[in-house]
Order: C-alpha cells, then sequence, then structure tokens
C-alpha cells in the first residue's frame, strides 16, 4: 500500500486554486522530487499531505499509523523564546537521552546538543531540523526546500546526508527542491508541477518532457548531463550515458 | 486565618502572578502581545454586561473575553493586517466598554476599581475564584505544555508530527479568557496584559529552555505582586499600578544585567 495517495486533489490558496486535480502516491523507500517554479503549488501540496491544508476537492489518503516526519521550509524562532537543541528534538515528544545522541549523529551533528537554537548557523540549523524529524521514527521523510539559504557545497553535503539517512532507516523521502541538478541525482522519482502536475516519471523522463523544459528551459539539461555522468561513473551504463549527453547537447 | 484583608490581597496577587507568568510566556513567543490587550480590555464590556443583567461579574468578563478572544483568533487567521487590526480592537473594546457601563440606569459604578483592580477589597469567595481560575489555567497549560510549543514554533510542524495546532490555539485562547476573568479583581483590566507580559519578559535573560523561562516567570511575577502590595501599604499608593511598577523596575534591572552579560562574561 502506498504510504500517501491523493485522488483528484484541489488545493486553494487565498481564495485562488494553487493546485488542481492531483494524482500522486508514495511508496515505501522512495525519494521522489517536487520541482515547480514558485508558486506552482508545491508547499501547498506538502502541507495537504501531512495534513495542514484541507483540499478543496478531492482527497488525500494516509497509510493507517503513518509516521511523517517533516522538515519546514524555514523556522523562525522568536528571539525571546530560549531553545536548546537538545529541548527543541524533544517536541512535541520526550525522546530519551540515547535517542537523541543517536539522532544527532545521524543527522551530522553530534556535538550540539546544549547549543541555543538561535546560535545555531544555517547548516547545522538544518541537520538539528533533520535530527527531530528522524526522531519520529519516519515513515516518510518530508523536506520543504531544506535546502534555503545553504551554499552549494552546504546543499550538496545536506543532500547526502539525506541520501544516507535513506540507506539506514530505509524511510521514503518526498522533498521540495530548487537545488535541480542536486535533486534530480538523488531522486527517483521527480514531479513537475505548475499549477496542476505538468509532467511526471524518472529524473530523465521529465527532464526531456517538453512541458519541463517550457518552465525551466534548456539551462538545467547541463545539469542533467553531470546527473548522467555520475550514475555513468558509478554505475557503469556508459553507453545510455552518453547517449543522454549527446542528445542534451544537440537539443542545447 | 483569612480574615486579614492584607493576606488575602497577597493571595490573590499571587494566584494571579502564578498562572499569569507560563501564559505570558506564550503570549510574548507567540506574539500575541496585542492580543491580550484587547481580551483584557473586552473585560470592561463584560463589567457592564454583568451589572446589566445581574450576572456574577466573573461569568460576565469571561463569555465577554472569550467571544472577543475568539473573535480575534479567527480574524487575525486571515490575511487582515494583524496587528492593526488587533490594534483597532483593543482600544474600541475598552472604549466601548466605558460607554456602557455609563449608560447602565441606575447604577453609580466605581469604575477604576475595574480599571485598576481592588485588590485590598477581595473576598474569601473572590479568593476561591481567582484560585480556581488560576489553577484551570496553570493545568490547561501543563497537559498541552509539549503541544503548545511545537506549535508556536511551527504550526505545520506540530500538524505533521500528529498534533493539531488549532486545537492549541482555541486552547491558549480560553487560558487567557480564565485569565482575564479572575485578574480583573486584582489588577484591573488595563493591567492584566502587564501582568501576562513583563515577568515573562523579565524572565527571558536568565532561561536557557522554555520551562526555565516559565519558572522565573512565576518567581519574578509573584515578587512583583507581593512587593507591590507591601509598597502600596507602605506609600498609600494603588495596590494594582503599584504592583505593575515593582514589574516593571524588575524588568529594567533584568534587562540591565542581559545587556552587561557579554561583558560580565568576557572578564568571567
Amino acid at each position: 500500500m502506498s504510504l500517501i495517495e491523493t485522488r483528484g486533489l484541489t488545493l486553494r490558496h487565498d481564495r485562488q486554486v494553487a493546485l488542481r486535480d492531483v494524482n500522486f502516491n508514495i511508496e515505501p523507500g522512495e525519494i521522489v522530487t517536487i520541482v515547480g517554479p514558485n508558486g506552482s503549488g508545491k508547499s501547498s501540496l506538502l502541507r495537504a499531505l501531512i495534513g495542514a491544508l484541507k483540499p478543496a476537492a478531492g482527497k488525500v489518503s494516509r497509510k493507517p499509523g503513518l509516521r511523517i516526519g517533516y522538515v519546514p521550509q524555514k523556522l523562525q524562532i522568536d528571539a525571546t523564546l530560549p531553545l536548546t537543541v537538545r529541548r527543541f528534538v524533544n517536541l512535541p515528544r520526550r525522546q530519551t537521552p540515547e535517542a537523541i545522541r543517536d539522532a544527532l549523529a545521524t543527522a551530522g551533528v553530534p556535538e550540539l546538543a546544549e547549543r541555543q537554537m538561535v546560535d545555531l548557523s544555517g547548516g547545522q540549523f538544518q541537520r538539528v531540523l533533520l535530527a527531530r524529524a528522524l526522531l519520529e521514527k519516519p515513515d516518510l521523510l518530508i523536506l520543504d526546500e531544506a535546502t534555503q539559504g545553504l551554499d552549494q557545497p552546504g546543499s550538496a553535503a545536506f543532500y547526502r546526508q539525506i541520501e544516507a539517512v535513506r540507506q539506514d532507516l530505509g524511510c521514503a523521502v518526498l522533498m521540495v527542491s530548487h537545488d535541480l541538478h542536486v535533486v534530480m541525482a538523488a531522486s527517483d522519482r521527480v514531479l513537475c508541477l505548475n499549477g496542476h502536475v505538468c509532467c511526471e516519471g524518472t529524473p530523465e523522463t521529465v527532464a526531456d518532457a517538453p512541458e519541463y523544459r517550457a518552465l525551466f528551459g534548456s539551462g538545467t539539461q547541463g545539469a542533467l548531463a553531470l546527473y548522467r555522468h555520475d550514475h555513468d561513473h558509478h554505475h557503469h551504463h556508459h553507453g545510455d550515458a552518453c547517449e543522454g549527453h549527446h542528445q542534451e547537447t544537440e537539443n542545447a | 486565618m483569612l480574615d486579614d484583608f492584607i493576606l488575602r490581597a497577597a493571595l490573590a496577587g499571587l494566584g494571579v502572578a502564578l498562572a499569569a507568568a507560563p501564559l505570558g510566556c506564550f503570549v510574548i513567543w507567540r506574539r500575541m502581545a496585542y492580543f491580550g490587550d484587547a481580551t483584557s480590555h473586552a473585560a470592561l464590556l463584560g463589567v457592564a454586561l454583568a451589572l446589566a443583567t445581574d450576572l456574577p461579574i466573573t461569568a460576565g468578563v469571561l463569555l465577554v473575553a472569550l467571544v472577543m478572544a475568539l473573535v480575534i483568533s479567527t480574524l487575525s487567521g486571515r490575511n487582515v493586517s494583524a496587528d492593526a487590526l488587533l490594534g483597532v480592537m483593543a482600544h474600541s473594546a475598552l472604549a466601548l466598554g466605558l460607554v456602557a457601563v455609563s449608560l447602565l440606569p441606575g447604577q453609580r459604578v466605581d469604575l477604576s476599581s475595574y480599571l485598576f483592580g481592588e485588590i485590598l477589597a477581595v473576598t474569601r469567595f473572590d479568593l476561591a475564584v481567582i484560585w480556581g481560575g488560576a489553577l484551570a489555567v496553570a493545568l490547561l497549560l501543563a497537559w498541552r505544555w509539549s503541544a503548545l510549543l511545537a506549535a508556536t514554533l511551527n504550526p505545520d510542524l506540530a500538524q505533521a508530527s500528529g498534533g493539531n495546532p488549532k486545537r492549541e490555539q482555541l486552547i491558549l485562547t480560553l487560558a487567557l479568557a480564565i485569565m482575564v476573568a479572575v485578574a480583573i479583581k486584582v489588577v484591573g483590566a488595563l493591567l492584566i496584559a502587564a501582568m501576562l507580559i513583563i515577568p515573562a519578559a523579565t524572565a527571558r535573560p536568565f532561561a536557557r529552555t522554555p520551562e526555565t523561562m516559565a519558572i522565573w516567570a512565576m518567581g519574578l511575577g509573584a515578587l512583583a505582586a507581593l512587593g507591590g502590595l507591601m509598597a502600596s501599604l507602605e506609600f498609600d499608593t494603588p495596590t494594582g499600578p503599584s504592583i505593575v511598577s515593582i514589574a516593571a523596575g524588575l524588568f529594567a534591572l533584568s534587562s540591565a544585567f542581559s545587556a552587561a552579560l557579554p561583558a560580565l562574561r568576557r572578564r568571567g
């Protein structure tokens, strides 16, 4: 059974239709990325999946007992709220000291437990958000533009961490991202939104789709070539990768 | 033992201070200061309602504060400019309350007792109401503490963990209305918000976690309540404003301390 499934999902934001007629599902262990321009309904879709936004039409069904680890796009902590990392990762449920140590280590920030949240750097902050999400023992990890505000190496490192976490825990990952090239390299499936689902499939399928190119232009294709080159390097599908690369060069 | 009016006043002040402190923490963490103002100013309308219908004052205030808090929390959920809206509501509620009380036929109401409280006139029955309400607020907050914190940090994050941020908002709204209803006798409609906000803001520099901040705020609030009561007896000043003045003095000291803290650390 899918972890989450939507049928004919339509969402409104400020009385306008933000997203219409989405049929979507995510299976255990899958990494799915949502791409799309600003205002295309990406965050609305995530909020509907976690139950924070009521569908205007259609329906969202979650697997009974589904545990979601959610990493929000940004978390504004008011300066009047004192909060150590240890206290934060205990929200909303108390965790054992061992579990906290493990989660912080898995997220790559083992030494930060006693620091104040407001004193953390951008990268540290995102990793602490990740650690908190991991403590939910999620079947599904949801990341909403989790690398916003990180520099290129920072976000690349963050995505490597996500990949390692998936290997470790076997949870499914659903993320929204603007870092097209990094994201595509890490995804099993890509969903491209622009007020509706304009295309979906494997990273290659989506990158070749005319709808996707209309949105993102040909500039991202070089990035995809990078993706294929990567895979070519690791998985020895040399021929395919080369073909793909040439094809893109012609198209560009 | 409760025959002494000063003892009753001290207990009333303590009850309000101890419950207002943790609630006040949420008021400042969630940036609801104006929300507190509007709700407590609406208390005066509640007084008018109670006097007009022979309801107990506490019931009238509770009812109106609850309605006001619910209206604001619904309106500010939408995309109306919340800050301006709350400012309008806070002052309109106060003005309407003053007008409504003055329109009551045949009543000669001592307005200042509702505006600034009359803690020295607290009866045993008042004391029971105050401590009952304070206990209800404290229990509500203790019961929902972690869920409230999660919802305060980020509603979506709370929702994803199976929480219900809208319910938590309602619980805070309810706690605020109860607080206003029991505090009006002690510090009056004008200064209830001060008892919420000032001790919590004063506690901030001393705390590293939300819980320690709430505990510090309770201590500082209690100190202000007792200190203000003693000062008002000593200098023959109005008690409610004296309590708030002491709280403000503590806030100034705490701010000076937090400004000096980096320098102290460097030297230490």
